[in-house]
């Protein structure tokens, strides 16, 4: 499952960085930043990415997960620092829904 | 055909609302926390309670996936009470919010994900002229709205960017089951603030409705329209 999710990530991303065109999001990998830190992705791409893996996880899983956080904005502990730390992220949250 | 979510549709102001815009050729979904107890074509019913966040997610996402999107959010479900203040409980307090505004909140997200994929959307919701006019006996329920008619403000910025407007209508007393328990001296009273000193029907509601919704209303938003002259 976690591999599906990093895939479900990978997409987002892609899809995402059609438009942004970031060098350090060519390449995604566990290590990728996200946000804070050296990525340049602002708050609002952050959302569209959000909203992404939302809907993807929501087709992949037929689970309704809700990817809301109040550390999301935080720059040291932002589920969302890294695709590794959002995957395992969304995993607990889809988990959480099956269990 | 576009789509429409209502809130609290059951009866009241919701029904209304229902009726209107599947006139105008909407497909509408509608939900309350019982059954409709009515049946239209273009019409779908979901039963819940729009304070249960998890239960609102997988409502709008059903309604995406079965119809492509939506269009138009109207947050209409909600609850009043009447009561002095020293004589209110908490518990009263907790319910007026859930429905009001938590209700609220959670719709606006869920759905404004959904539109945010599509870059267009149209969402009101729901004041009321309690709010500005700081009526005695509605502390509980002028204050949600209050907070409703701020996160209208809030939330319109924030969702700009997506082509999705954010406005809110405020209505005066319409004769539903809200104001059922006011007494008609409070309500002649309350009629005499506003500067058009009438009871408020449906079809006031519903033009304010329609103009915020139209695709050429996209300049529009953040704003909260109070009926009757009340400002």
């Amino acid at each position: 499952m976690k591999e599906q999710i990093f895939e479900i990530i990978k997409a987002a991303i892609d899809e995402l960085n059609e438009e942004l065109e970031y060098e350090e999001l060519e390449q995604v990998t566990p290590d990728t930043p996200i946000f804070g830190g050296d990525s340049g992705i602002d708050s609002l791409s952050l959302v569209r990415l959000v909203v992404e893996v939302e809907a993807g996880v929501s087709e992949a899983f037929d689970a309704e997960v809700t990817l809301a956080d109040e550390k999301a904005m935080s720059s040291r502990n932002s589920p969302y620092r890294s695709v590794a730390t959002f995957t395992d992220f969304v995993l607990a949250r889809v988990e959480g829904q099956h269990s | 055909m576009n789509t429409m979510l209502i809130t609290g549709t059951r009866k009241g102001i919701g029904r209304h609302l229902v009726d209107h815009y599947l006139g105008q050729g909407y497909r509408v979904v509608g939900c309350s926390r019982s059954a409709a107890g009515f049946e239209l074509e273009h019409y779908q019913h979901h039963e819940l309670d729009v304070a249960d966040d998890k239960a609102v997610a997988k409502m709008v996402r059903a309604v995406a996936k079965e119809h492509g999107g939506i269009d138009v959010l109207l947050n209409n479900a909600g609850i009043a009470s009447m009561n002095h203040f020293l004589l209110t409980p908490l518990r009263t307090v907790e319910q007026v919010f859930a429905t009001n505004v938590f209700g609220t909140f959670n719709f606006c997200r869920e759905v404004a994900k959904v539109m945010a994929r599509r870059k267009y959307g149209r969402i009101v919701n729901f004041a009321t002229v309690a709010a500005p006019l700081k009526l005695e006996g509605e502390a509980a329920y002028a204050a949600s709205k209050a907070a409703v008619a701020n996160l209208t403000q809030v939330v319109a910025k924030e969702l700009a960017e997506f082509n999705i407007t954010v406005n809110a209508v405020g209505p005066t007393p319409v004769a539903t089951d809200l104001i059922r328990g006011v007494s008609d001296e409070k309500i002649a009273d309350l009629i005499g603030t506003q500067s058009v000193k009438r009871m408020g029907e449906y079809r006031d509601i519903s033009n304010v409705v329609d103009f915020l919704i139209r695709p050429e209303s996209d300049f529009v938003t953040g704003q909260v329209i109070y009926l009757g002259g009340v400002s």
